[in-house]
Formats: structure tokens, C-alpha cells, sequence
């Protein structure tokens, strides 16, 4: 799993919840049904949208529900990471067990326009604007969860642990 | 070293003496609640190879999203749901009797100092009885129903302050819109709550379980209430197991505190489309509503009916108005009617639902047409939330939900009010 992104902007706002990200209706849907009406406050994101592009927000990106598509509707569609002010914490995590490259960066939504081209490194932190030659400092995920999404997401992780487990002597 | 309630809990939970916020521990879970998500866990589960669950007796299933289910792709999903229930030998599974953290709290099943994982966000809600509860996402839940255990960073702790008696006809649910309103959706983010002071010594269990429901739209990894006398007489009728006092230590050490007096508090009502955007109902105007909706694990309990009942009693819900009525379980259904509040809502012209979920999370029971307005007694109001992304929700107490039934349209409830106080 890449821990280094870089990819062209989009910009959201605060508050942006995992309602709007995964809607109730289409939770048990199928991706091509979940796809049309990911984000919708932004019509035909998904249609616009390419693979590898980052999503830069404000503050609490994300808050909101327990449900996992929201950020795995995002992943599916290709971004390749978030960088937001803040995020809701139960979204955050799902994150990092499912491996998909989020980053606390405060300042980010001032230092950016849509369009520009960021690289970003949730190892180290380091944001760095390569359309405007600028650079941030990012919350840098710990080892430990550097070692989950590295390792492909926490249910790869639990695999790992179970297959360990099996092999050990009894 | 003197700890907090969610510092107490963790280094229980890591095999620890002592933890500070900031450590990163594994810990073990005392509880684990899934509803309809199960399916996905256990099927995963399956699929891995595993064949039971990290203990049988601490994971507790419930189907409460959808029932009774609304379509076969949820019917399907239920009965693969209880199959698996077999399959696992999950010793409580608690079947549909209603909103998940109201049933669990309601039959004992939490502890003060537990640590609890939940399928669902407003886990949270145990702190009420002083139990650190939250939620996990499928995966994460996948890992602990395996394991037991999962990562967690020990968090700093907000406490709140709740000073004052509260008026006649203000509720927790106005308490906590109003700091939601006042400090933001976020002044609790990646933190625990602790609600104290004397207003929140005062407050019933049910009205507890409202706040700390609310907790995670402040952000909150838990919102935990001190568990004292009340709370050990509402758990000793109701759970088999010792219980006792628990709450921080002397001394903890705290980020910050927050000074709120209730004595001062209007109605709050929260606008489209946050929870955050809680204003003093005077300063709401005239918002006609479609739909007044009492239910959820917020804002459904017993207490909650009779505050309603005494509204409606002897009125009739206004003819451009729907009042959708969903106990947050079975016993509440019960016990309502044992009071007489069903007759007095079937009387007034309300609609009694399932007890479950219902139209909150926008599953079924009750969702909403482009251009309505609902006044909702629940925990969220995004966008799209309970039907299509062009309805308004507003989020108020049930005393405020109740009054706009009567009214049509969203109004002070202190007018239907006289004399005695509602909590």
C-alpha cells in the first residue's frame, strides 16, 4: 500500500458528514448504484473525478455515522487521499483499517486552490504544494498505524495474526 | 496517579497500572454490540476461517436498522444475520426489541467502567451509565469480534460543568443541542466527555443517555456521566452482576472545562443540516412542519412519551402534520401503554411505529419528500439524512417535537405547559 500520494485538488468545505458520502439508501447497493450518489452535494463528482486525485476539506471531514462505505465509496473511486483541517474520529479510523491514505493537516484548506498538486506523505506528515512550491506539516500517522495500512488495512492484519496462531505449536 | 473516567477504564482494559492521554494501548473489550452490521462481520469472519467470536458471552447481537425488514434484500440479510447467531453460539442475541443502546442499557447488559464497542456511533450512549462506549467501523469491528481487543489512543477528557435547575419545560436534549450550538460540533473531537456538576447529578438515567448519545456529535470518543446512586438503583433491578460506583479520581487532570447553566435555557432547536446549527426556539420564526418525529436512541424512552403525552393529551395533531410515534424499544412501547400515553397519542391522531430505528437513519418508517420539513427528536440532521437531500430536518427535545404536532409548526412547547416542570 502507498504511503506517498500526489495528485491534483479537490476542495470541500467544513463539516462535510458520511451521510453525504454514503447515503442510507444505497449502503447495501451495488458500487455501480453507490457511485452516482456518492457526495451529492457536489453534483456529478464522480463523473469528474479521476483516479489519484486528493481531496483537500476543512474541518471535520467526515463526522457523523460508523459506516464504513463512506470512506470506502471514496476509495473505490479512486482518490488517492484526504487532507483535511480535522476529521470525524470513527471515520478517520475506518481510514486506516481499510488502507486508504487520510492526513490531519491544519492549514491545508487556506494553502491550496482547487486544481493545484499536492504530495503528500501520511508517513512522514509532509504536505507539499507543487503548484504553488509551498510545503505543510501534516499529523504523521504512528508506526503502528503506518504498519496497518502498509500492511493492506487491519483485515490483512487479522489474517496475518490468524494464520501466525495456526502455525504456532500447540 | 490520578486518572480520568476514560483513563481509568483503558488501563483496566491494557493489563496497565496507570495510562495518560496521549499513550497508545491495546485493549480488551468487556462488551461487544452489533446489529444488522453482524452479518458483514461474521460473514468476513467466516470467511477467514474463524469459527467463534473472542467470547460468546460478551458479544451481543440485535436487528434493530431494519425491522420489521422492508424489503427482501433485508429480509434475506436478517435471516443470514440469525444463522450466524446459531452458528457462532453468540449467547445474546436480543432478537428486534428495539434501538440497540436503549434495549442494552435497558436489560443491564452495560456496566459502569466497561469498555464497550458498538457497530454504531452513538455508542456513546453507555457513558451515561459509566461505561466507555464507541464505534467502530465494519472492519475494526471484524478485528475485535476476532481478537477482543484493537488499538486505541488514550484521549484527553472535556468536562462539562452543568450548574442551575433546569426550567419547566426544558429537557437534556436542549442541554445538549445547546453545546453543540455553543461550543461546537467539534469541541470534544478525538476527546472524551465528562458531564458533572450538579444539574447532571440531578438528571434521571434516561436524561443522561440523551447527552451522552449527543456526544459524538460533539466528536466524543466517549461522553461518560459519573455512575452514582442513580445509576446503580436504575442497573441493580436490572442486571445480575455486582454493581458499583465509578468516576474519575481526585485530581485527574482535565484540557479543559466548560461552565454550562441550565437555569437559563430556552428550547433548543438545531437547523438543516447540522446539529451545531442549535438556536433558542425564538429566534427559530415560523417553519411549518410536515412531520413531527419522537424516536431513536436519543429521545424515545419512557420519559420521553410522558412529556410527550402530557402535550398531546386531550389535543389533536394539526391536520398538515404527520406524528410519527416509535418507542425506542419494546418495554417502552409496554410500559407506555401501561400509563395510558399510546391512547392518549392514537386519541390525538399520531402514528405508532415499530419500536427499532425507523425513519432516522432514513432506513424506512417514515422518510421524507423533497421540500418537507420534519422536526425530528433525533441525534443528526445532515443533508439527505432521513429521506431526500431536498427535506429539512430540525433537530429538537420531544417536548418540542410533541408541541409542533399540535401547533404545525415548530413553536416554544412552554405554551402547552403550565405549571409543573418536564425534564
Amino acid at each position: 500500500m502507498q504511503t506517498r500520494i500526489r495528485g491534483r485538488v479537490w476542495k470541500f468545505g467544513d463539516d462535510v458528514d458520511t451521510d453525504v458520502m454514503a447515503p442510507w439508501s444505497t449502503l447495501s447497493a451495488p458500487w455501480e448504484e453507490r457511485r452516482g450518489s456518492l457526495l451529492h452535494i457536489r453534483p456529478r463528482f464522480a463523473d469528474q473525478v479521476k483516479a489519484g486525485d486528493l481531496i483537500v476539506a476543512g474541518r471535520n471531514w467526515g463526522c457523523g455515522s460508523s459506516r464504513e462505505q463512506a470512506p470506502e465509496n471514496l476509495q473505490l473511486l479512486g482518490i488517492g487521499a484526504v487532507i483535511a483541517e480535522s476529521f470525524g474520529r470513527i471515520y478517520f479510523r475506518n481510514c486506516i483499517a481499510i488502507a486508504f491514505p487520510n492526513l490531519v493537516c491544519p492549514g491545508i484548506a487556506a494553502a491550496c486552490q482547487e486544481g493545484d498538486e499536492l504530495e503528500v506523505d501520511v508517513g512522514s506528515g509532509k504536505v507539499r504544494n507543487l503548484s504553488r512550491g509551498s510545503e505543510l506539516q501534516g499529523e504523521a500517522y504512528t508506526r503502528d498505524m503506518l504498519e496497518i495500512v502498509e500492511k493492506g488495512g487491519l483485515l490483512k492484519v487479522l489474517e496475518a495474526r490468524i494464520g501466525a496462531a495456526r502455525k504456532a505449536p500447540q | 496517579m490520578a486518572m480520568t473516567m476514560a483513563e481509568k477504564v483503558l488501563a483496566r482494559a491494557s493489563g496497565r497500572d496507570a495510562v495518560s492521554a496521549g499513550d497508545y494501548v491495546t485493549a480488551r473489550a468487556d462488551r461487544v454490540m452489533a446489529h444488522e452490521a453482524w452479518t458483514i462481520c461474521a460473514l468476513r469472519l467466516v470467511k477467514l476461517g474463524v469459527e467463534r467470536v473472542f467470547d460468546p458471552d460478551k458479544v451481543i447481537v440485535i436487528l434493530d436498522h431494519y425491522f420489521p425488514a422492508p424489503t427482501e434484500q433485508m429480509a434475506r440479510g436478517h435471516a443470514i444475520a440469525r444463522d450466524l447467531v446459531e452458528r457462532f453460539g453468540i449467547r445474546h442475541f436480543l432478537g428486534h426489541a428495539g434501538v440497540c443502546h436503549q434495549v442494552l442499557t435497558e436489560r443491564g447488559h452495560i456496566l459502569p467502567g466497561h469498555l464497550v464497542f458498538g457497530t454504531d456511533s452513538h455508542t456513546t450512549t453507555y457513558g451515561a451509565v459509566g461505561a466507555a462506549g464507541t464505534g467502530l467501523g465494519l472492519t475494526e469491528a471484524t478485528y475485535v469480534l476476532a481478537t477482543g481487543e484493537i488499538w486505541l489512543r488514550v484521549p484527553p477528557t472535556v468536562r462539562f460543568l452543568l450548574g442551575g435547575e433546569a426550567p419547566a419545560g426544558i429537557m437534556s436534549k436542549d442541554v445538549a443541542l445547546h453545546i453543540a450550538g455553543r461550543f461546537g460540533t467539534e469541541v470534544a473531537q478525538y476527546r472524551a466527555v465528562e458531564f458533572a456538576g450538579p444539574a447532571a447529578r440531578r438528571m434521571t438515567v434516561s436524561s443522561r443517555l440523551t447527552l451522552s448519545n449527543m456526544g459524538v456529535e460533539l466528536g466524543a470518543k466517549f461522553a461518560f456521566f459519573e455512575a452514582d446512586e442513580i445509576t446503580c438503583a436504575y442497573l441493580r433491578k436490572r442486571s445480575k452482576e455486582p454493581v458499583s460506583f465509578f468516576g474519575p479520581d481526585p485530581g485527574a487532570r482535565y484540557e479543559s472545562f466548560h461552565e454550562v447553566d441550565i437555569s437559563r435555557l430556552e428550547p433548543q432547536i438545531a437547523c438543516p443540516h447540522n446539529p451545531g446549527n442549535a438556536k433558542p426556539v425564538s429566534e427559530i420564526g415560523r417553519v411549518r412542519v410536515h412531520q413531527a418525529f419522537l424516536g431513536s436512541c436519543t429521545n424515545a424512552r419512557l420519559e420521553d412519551l410522558a412529556v410527550a403525552a402530557k402535550i398531546l393529551e386531550g389535543r389533536k395533531v394539526h391536520p398538515g402534520t404527520r406524528f410519527l410515534v416509535t418507542p425506542a424499544s419494546a418495554q417502552v412501547f409496554l410500559d407506555a401503554t401501561r400509563a395510558g400515553y399510546t391512547e392518549i397519542f392514537l386519541e390525538a391522531g399520531a402514528h405508532l411505529t415499530t419500536p427499532g430505528c425507523g425513519a432516522c437513519p432514513g432506513g424506512h418508517g417514515g422518510l421524507l419528500a423533497p421540500g418537507e420539513v420534519c422536526l425530528s427528536s433525533t441525534n443528526r440532521n445532515f443533508r439527505g439524512r432521513m429521506g431526500s437531500p431536498e427535506a429539512e430536518v430540525y433537530l429538537g427535545s420531544p417536548a418540542s417535537v410533541a408541541a409542533a404536532a399540535v401547533a404545525g409548526h415548530i413553536v416554544d412547547p412552554r405554551q402547552f405547559w403550565k405549571g409543573s416542570t418536564i425534564r
